[in-house]
């Protein structure tokens, strides 16, 4: 599903976010990218979404090269993989469902379908009721579940997930741990970088170390 | 198809809310380019008025003389027989001293004058249409006639029919200047809110990016915004010209009466509102399209 050779990822002026890093996530896996603050997890994250571009080696998703992957080609790349952001990045000008319609939208669902898959990824993460609030009244882990409800509502076949549960109390932590885990009963590849390993103790886990995985 | 349709119903629907979000902002940016479109069409206006005009006013030059005020009919009669003879003329009409006097008693107004006057101040008088109808010819002919014995003065008729057309030319030039320096204008305004707008939606715009819209998706609205705002604008014109029009109706006959001329003045007739309101919006267009350009690289 996701094939890393030997890429790197240099930041100029000359800070190596990432140095040749190989690895494998096969379809339908629960994988972990763990490590210390500044190892090179949201890079490595976002080399995936092809938000940044590797500097060396090669980066294959389904089989495909994203070195090779033009510019006009990104948008479709994207709409295959769900991504909950570590700064979640939702639209506070709108409400919880016109959040979760925004993927649909993009891709040109019809709408009446739109508004079912709409209201089934928000009930997956147990906000049915809040569809009409704004994000500004949720909490924190709602907020969360949110974010994962606009990632999942395209249904992708990849689900990347950068530091889902920082900032939040154990339980809810927890419930959304849950949530991932679901997704990956279902065959969703998920791929999630963050701290809190022992959310998901069955995940192989990636360990980078200032930008190197180690074995 | 219809994902391409619903896609773009979407995008107008969204433009119109964000121009309905901020409706003091909106309606100042529509009076604005209202404003500077109603110059170009109001001037349009004047011009298709005054084209009318020009249009219901006979244009076949003519040349008249008149004989001097002391001149026996027999001087006149053998004019008009040379005149008649004379290579280049097409057909003379004898206007006698008696029927001028006749016709202008008739007129209101004068008739008092006249009679006051001791004489006929009115002179005989011939009207010549000529075969070439050059003003260099015309000209030429004019001055032939006024040297010839009797005559005190040659008149070209067609003289201020010319000027007109001259003055109408000068005119739809700077209606087109007018328009095109405007039109600049509109699409500087339509530039710098489009850029307003991407400011203020530049979340969204990110956002849309990384949850894999393309380039179209994401200007849509924006190019629909501008649209909007250059039609709403082409609209408030044509609101303004149109008022003026109405309101200038009656002061303008009432100054036409005094010249004796019939004139309405007439609105902007379907093909100008037509051409104004494409005008507007194509411009409007214009101006996101570059500002999108220009404006979409950071995100």
């Amino acid at each position: 599903m996701i094939r890393f050779e030997r890429v790197s990822k240099r930041y100029p002026p000359g800070l190596d976010a990432l140095s040749d890093v190989s690895c494998e996530v096969t379809e339908h896996e629960m994988a972990l990218v763990c490590g210390h603050s500044g190892a090179g997890k949201s890079t490595l994250l976002k080399l995936i979404a092809g938000i940044e571009k590797p500097s060396g080696g090669a980066l294959l998703i389904g089989g495909q090269n994203l070195a090779a992957l033009p510019r006009s080609a990104l948008p479709f790349l994207r709409r295959r993989i769900g991504m909950v952001f570590q700064d979640q990045k939702l639209l506070f000008d709108r409400s919880v469902f016109d959040n979760v319609m925004l993927p649909l939208a993009i891709v040109g669902f019809p709408r009446r379908d739109a508004a079912q898959r709409v209201r089934a990824a928000l009930d997956k993460v147990g906000l049915a009721s809040r569809e009409k609030a704004m994000p500004v009244m949720l909490s924190g882990g709602e907020q969360q579940r949110l974010a994962i409800a606009r990632a999942v509502v395209n249904r992708p076949s990849l689900l990347l997930a950068d530091e889902p549960t920082a900032h939040l109390d154990a339980q809810t932590a927890a419930d959304v741990a849950r949530i991932f885990h679901e997704f990956h009963h279902v065959g969703v590849t998920v791929l999630i970088a963050t701290y809190a390993t022992e959310l998901f103790p069955a995940a192989r886990r990636l360990q980078l170390d200032h930008g190197r995985l180690l074995s | 198809m219809r994902v391409w349709l619903s896609q773009h119903q979407d995008a107008a629907r969204l433009a119109v809310r964000r121009l309905a979000a901020a409706p003091v902002n909106s309606l100042l940016s529509l009076l604005a380019i209202g404003i500077a479109l109603a110059l170009p069409a109001g001037g349009q206006m004047l011009l298709a008025n005054a084209l009318h005009l020009s249009g219901a006013t006979s244009a076949v030059p003519q040349i008249s003389i008149f004989m001097a005020a002391n001149a026996e009919r027999q001087a006149a009669s053998e004019i008009g027989e040379r005149l008649g003879r004379y290579a280049g003329v097409r057909q003379v009409l004898f206007v006698p001293r008696e029927e001028t006097l006749a016709r202008m008693k008739s007129g209101p107004g004068l008739r008092e004058v006249i009679e006051a006057l001791p004489a006929n101040p009115f002179p005989d008088a011939f009207v010549v249409s000529v075969a070439d109808e050059s003003l260099a010819a015309m000209e030429r002919l004019a001055v032939e006639f006024r040297q010839w014995p009797r005559i005190e003065h040659v008149q070209l008729d067609s003289a201020w029919v010319r000027r007109l057309d001259a003055l109408l030319k000068l005119g739809r030039t700077s209606v087109m200047l007018l328009a095109a320096l405007l039109g600049m204008g509109l699409i500087a305004i339509s530039f710098s809110l489009i850029r307003m707008q991407v400011l203020t939606h530049r979340a969204e715009i990110e956002v849309s990016r990384l949850l894999g819209a393309t380039n179209g998706f994401i200007q849509r609205p924006f190019l629909y915004f501008g649209i909007l705002l250059g039609l709403g604008g082409g609209v408030v014109a044509w609101l303004l010209v149109t008022a003026a029009a109405l309101w200038l109706r009656a002061p303008l006959a009432e100054l036409a009466r005094l010249y004796d001329l019939t004139l309405a003045l007439q609105t902007l007739g379907a093909r100008d509102s037509a051409l104004l309101l494409g005008f507007a919006a194509g411009l409007g267009w214009l101006g996101a399209m570059i500002s999108m350009r220009q404006h979409m690289q950071q995100y």
